[in-house]
Formats: structure tokens, sequence, C-alpha cells
């Protein structure tokens, strides 16, 4: 099989076209161009849902669709809010988006305020990207003074203003009614939907948020076209009726032990293992996998056998995880306690509940406790069956909170429980940690900031 | 999300934080942005990050200014500050730089948490605390998105990368100390 040619990271190592002038020079801003020229806004909905683009962000909700969801003949504002929130824990794909093609997510971000008909965009990022920030704010000034954004791009009807608006440091300001909230100046307390952001969303107007991942994706389907797009990454499967399919290509990223962490654009579907083994040169130190999270914290944990997954929207859910989550795959080896992993995660949740709802906020801190407890050695074996009730009883899915968070949170221990009892049952039994491990995951300040 | 429980006590820079009213140029910048949002809530946080920037915390004084020019009420900014951990009472400011450790668990499964052992000794300060010359506050950071070069960590809104490696956390701290 031929080598794939990168599509959204054709210029990581291009840094000249991370100018107006360079990006230009490389072929950008044409397909900009030609649609606001050619197509009108319904025709850029209409190809990029008939690609069958999902969302990069986590969900993986039909983009195309979602914009149709927005009321028909509204003659009110509509605005986009680009969640560059990133905050999934070991996911950094969007930074490289950001820092190295600015002008690639710019012009989806136009393409896609054309089709939604939206007059002002909100670039929402993450305070901790000041890089990204500051680059994307160069590129948005260079806009500006080539008549790009701002009123009658290119000399047609079509005006629109891209602000950049900084986060401060909260995981929860990714939840896409969390965001709205932070934008708007409150606590980003996530809202009950519905109503959905298309409906009611950024300052209760019709609202879409897209990842700038996806994004980006809509800058090639609308140069190159739906079937190019669909002959990348995995076709429906014909027993699952509800399956929208996997294509085009997906930022994966790399990290944990692993000879060589990082970022690699594949077309969707290549097995964990493959990723691990041939992209991420191996698990360092020569020693063997125990297990990875396939796609962030929140989706969960798989074990070593079950590396042969692709990571496609469908197959992380085939080993019990939440779903393919951000891509992101952070591998641990043999030596790894398993109660270090899950201890980790779970500090991150009960760090990052934003405590509107009550079986999130007491959930994830006492499933941390717990966990706690048996990291310190002072464990009953009752602990695992505690751990496992909260976990099913936290979430959207039980229906017990607003946000997904607590699924998110609740994934993880389930997973890590269901896959690893003899490991947990072995470290209760012996009443103390064994020893040091080779992570050194410490608790000592598991009660920080 | 994380919160200040609590009265903290407070820290021996503190004194240095100046009293109100907030600078002219911050007033313009924060005038200036209502121009972007239907709302004037919306400036909130734009006008705490201009505010922390200038001052290292967000004093009471300033929550009233902001409310004042935003049309709020002191309380509806205070709620909206209190809810990110992220801003700093005038009691307790932050040091000239902000140094954050990732703890998230790429980092994690490559040393963090002994480096976060390390940069407290090294500065003589806990998790959360500052300098006493006020130079550096040493935090925890959840994933800051730099997995592929972990551990990693922050300078305010700055990456550094590989800090396990020989002499890169001990340059970077002698570096932060001078500036
Ligand atoms: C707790 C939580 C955190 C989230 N964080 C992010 C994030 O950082 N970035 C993101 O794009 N989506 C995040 N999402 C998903 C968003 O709610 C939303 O689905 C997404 O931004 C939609 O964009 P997309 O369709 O282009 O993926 C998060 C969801 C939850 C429940
Ligand atoms: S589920 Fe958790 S994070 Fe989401 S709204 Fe409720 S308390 Fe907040
Ligand atoms: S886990 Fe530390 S940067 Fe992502």
């Amino acid at each position: 099989m031929a080598a794939f040619e990168p599509v959204l990271l054709q210029r990581l190592n291009k840094p000249e076209c991370k100018t107006l002038e360079g990006y230009r020079a490389d072929g950008g801003y044409r397909t900009l161009t030609r649609a606001l020229k050619e197509m009108s806004p319904d025709q850029v909905t209409t190809v990029v849902k008939d690609a069958g683009l999902r969302g990069r962000g986590g969900a993986g909700f039909p983009t195309g669709l979602k914009w149709t969801f927005l009321p028909k003949g509204n003659s009110g504002p509509v605005y986009l809010c680009v969640n560059c929130d990133e905050s999934e824990p070991c996911t950094f794909n969007n930074r490289y988006l950001i820092e190295c093609d600015p002008h690639q997510v710019l012009e989806g971000i136009i393409l896609a305020s054309y089709a939604i008909r939206a007059r002002v965009a909100y670039f929402y990022v993450r305070y901790e990207y000041g890089t990204g920030t500051r680059t994307m704010q160069r590129a948005i000034d260079e806009l500006y003074a080539a008549g790009l954004l701002g009123k009658n791009i290119l000399g047609t009807d079509f005006s629109l203003d891209v602000f950049v608006h900084r986060g401060a440091a909260a995981y929860i300001c990714g939840e896409e009614t969390g965001l709205i909230e932070s934008l708007e100046g409150r606590r980003a307390w996530p809202r009950i939907k519905p109503p959905f952001p298309a409906i009611e969303g950024a300052f209760r107007k019709p609202t879409i948020v897209n990842n700038p991942e996806t994004l980006a994706n809509v800058v090639h389907i609308v140069e190159r076209g739906g079937e190019w797009f669909k002959s990348l990454g995995v076709p429906p499967d014909p027993k699952n009726p509800r399956d929208a399919g996997s294509y085009g290509s997906k930022l994966y990223c790399i990290s944990g032990h692993v000879n060589r962490p990082g970022i690699v654009e594949l077309p969707m579907g290549v097995t964990l293992r493959e990723l691990l083994e041939v992209h991420g040169g191996g698990v360092w130190k020569g020693r063997k996998a125990k297990g990875a999270i396939p796609g962030g914290n929140s989706m969960g944990i798989c074990t070593e056998p079950e590396f042969d997954i692709p990571l496609d929207f469908n197959g992380p859910g085939k080993v019990g995880c939440l779903g393919l989550g951000t891509a992101a795959v952070t591998v641990f080896d043999e030596t790894t306690s398993i109660v270090d992993v899950l201890h980790n995660i779970c500090r991150f949740f009960a760090h990052e509940s934003c405590g509107q709802c009550t079986p999130c906020r007491e959930g994830t801190a006492w499933m941390l406790k717990i966990v706690e407890r048996i990291k310190r050695g002072q464990g009953r074996l009752e602990d695992l069956s505690i751990l496992e009730e909260v976990a099913d009883k936290i979430g959207i899915m039980p229906g017990t909170t607003i946000c997904g968070l607590a699924d998110g949170a609740g994934w993880p221990v389930k997973t890590a429980i269901r896959k690893y009892r003899d490991e947990f049952k072995a470290y209760l039994r012996e009443g103390t940690p064994k020893g040091g491990t080779s992570s050194g995951m410490r608790l000592s300040m598991a009660a920080g900031h | 999300m994380s919160q200040h429980h609590g009265p903290k006590p407070v820290s021996p820079h503190a004194a240095k934080v100046p009293a109100g009213p907030l600078p002219a140029e911050i007033r313009e910048k924060i005038v200036e942005l209502l121009g972007r949002y239907p709302s004037k809530q919306a400036v909130t946080l734009p006008a705490l990050h201009l505010t922390q920037d200038r001052l290292r915390c967000v004093p009471p004084w300033a929550v009233e200014e902001i409310a004042d020019l935003l049309d709020l009420s002191p309380a509806e900014v205070h709620d909206t500050l209190s809810f990110y951990g992220f801003f700093r009472p005038a009691t307790d400011p932050l040091g000239k730089k902000r140094l954050w450790i990732c703890r998230s668990l790429a980092c994690a499964l490559r040393g963090a948490d002994q480096i976060l052992d390390e940069a407290a000794h090294k500065l003589g300060v806990e998790v959360g605390g500052t300098t006493a010359d006020g130079a550096i506050t040493l935090e925890l950071a959840e994933c800051i998105g730099a997995c592929e070069a972990a551990p990693a960590c922050m300078v305010d809104d700055e990456h550094f990368h590989h800090i396990d490696q020989d002499g890169v956390l001990d340059k970077l701290v002698g570096e932060l100390r001078q500036a």
C-alpha cells in the first residue's frame, strides 16, 4: 500500500506557510475564494454532510448534519464557536494545527461560518496554548489587513469577524455548553440539553460548536469533494445500521511509555498496535505494554491483548471503551501499577468536575478517595464493588448528570477494575503497595491545588 | 477546575500588590473589547486576564471596577472569578513568574511527581506557594497538551519540554529567579 500523504499535517514542516503570503503561495485560500464566489452556503453544508465528516472533538457527531439543525429562515445572528479548549489529557493534535498551520484552521473557520451564515466566530482557546494563541492572532490580523476577514470578504457580501477568547485552565470549558457559559462570562457550568446549541447557544442564539481539526477537514472536503474524503478511512459497518462510518484521516497523538511519542496523521482505522509499534517506535526500554488509554482519559482503558482494535469511531467500543474520544493514545508498560494509572485518572476528574451535579461532584471525589486508600495499602476487597457501583451511577447514560464529564470519569474506573481485577485483588491482599513502581507515581501531591 | 478553599495565609509579597484604580490603558482595553460581544458580561474573562497579567492577582477593588465597567454586580464578577482556580486573590498573588508542572497521565508516566517534589525542594515552597523574593509561584497543572514532550511544564503560558533531562529544570529555575 502506498504511504499515506498527510492532508491536515501537509505543512507541518513548512514554517513559511504560517504567514498569509506563504500559505497562499502554497495554494491556501483558493478553496475559500472558489466557495465564496461559486457556491451557496447550503451547497457547502451539503458537501460536508455528504462527505460523512464526523466531529473530531470527542463525540463524533456528523458535522454537516449538525449544521442543518440550525433554524431555517432565521434572520437573527448565528455564532460559530471553535472549541480549542483541548484539555482532554494526553491530547495535543489541535496544538499542532494552530501552531504549525494557523491559516488552514482559519480557512476552515471562514468556510464553516459562510455555510452556517455566522457573522461572528469565537475562537475559544485554552489558556495553556499561549504560543498557538499568538500564532492564531497574528494570522487573524493578517487576514483583516488582506480583506479576508471583516466586511465584504473578497468583494462578496459575506462579512465575518473572528475573535480569540482565552480560557482560564478549566477542563469543563471544553464541553460545548460549558464553553458557551464561559464565553458569556459566567462559571463554566454546562447547560441542560435540549435545547442544543444549534437552537439556543451563545448569547441564546443559534450556535455551532466545532473542533479545529473538524474545521480543518472542511477545507479539504470542499476542495477535493466528498468522494475523495470517503476514499480514506472506514465505511459504515453493514451490520450496524446506526453506524455513520469513520471517513477521512485523523491526527493520532501517541504518548506515555513509547520510544517515539508524537503526532501522526493516518486514515482512520489504524490499529492501536500499529500506532504503537510502527509510529510510536514500540514500548520503551525494551519492555512490553500492559495497557493503554485509546482516546484520552475519558474513554477508559484497554489491555495489551486488545491493541488490535481499529482506532475508528467503533473500534474502542468493541472492547468496552467509551469510544474513540480524541484518538490520543497513552501507553503504559508492564512495570506500571494499574492502581497508579487509575489513581492519576481519578484525580484528574475529581479536580475538574465543575461541581454542578451532586452525583458527579461527590462521585468523582469518592472514587478518588477510595482509589487513594487502595493505593496507600489500606483498601478493602469491597472497595472494588463500591467503585464499580459509583462509576455505574454517574453520567448522562444513567441519567444522573448534566454533562458527559461524569461518564468519562466512570469509564476508566469500570474498565480498569473489570480488566485488571486480579491485579487489584493482589494489591489489596498484600495490603501495602509493592515497593515503588517504575512510574513512581506518588500520593504526596494528591491533595494539591 | 479548582477553587481556593477558605482564607489563605497572606504571603510575604502580598504587600506589594498596588491599590486601585486599574491603569488607564487596561480600562481602555476592557472598554474596547465590549465591541466584540453582544453582552457586556462576556468581557468578564478577558478583563480578569488583563488585570491578573498586570497585577498578578485580582484584588477586590479591581472586581468592583470591572463590575462597574461591565454593568454587573461585583458578586457576578466574583462568581466567575472564583470558579477558575486560575485567578489569585490579593492576599496570595502570583510571583513574577508562574511555574506550573503537569501531573496528568502522560507526564506522570515519565516522572512528573518526582519533578514536582524536586521543584518544590529547589524553590523551598509547597505547591501553590511563592518564593519569598516573589519571583516564582509553583503550581500544578493538569495536562497542558505537550504530552509528546513529557514531562512538561509551563512558565506563565509557554510550554517547556522534557524537563526531566539533565539540568533542564535547574536552568529554568535559575532563569526564572533572574527574570
Ligand atoms: C467533559 C467534556 C469535555 C470536552 N472537551 C472538549 C474539548 O476540549 N474540545 C472539543 O473539541 N470537544 C470537547 N468536548 C466535546 C464537545 O462538547 C463538542 O462535542 C465538540 O466540541 C463538538 O465539536 P466537533 O463536532 O467538531 O467534534 C468535550 C465534551 C465533554 C463532555
Ligand atoms: S456532570 Fe460533572 S462536570 Fe458535568 S455539569 Fe455535572 S458536575 Fe459539572
Ligand atoms: S499529560 Fe502532561 S502535557 Fe499532557
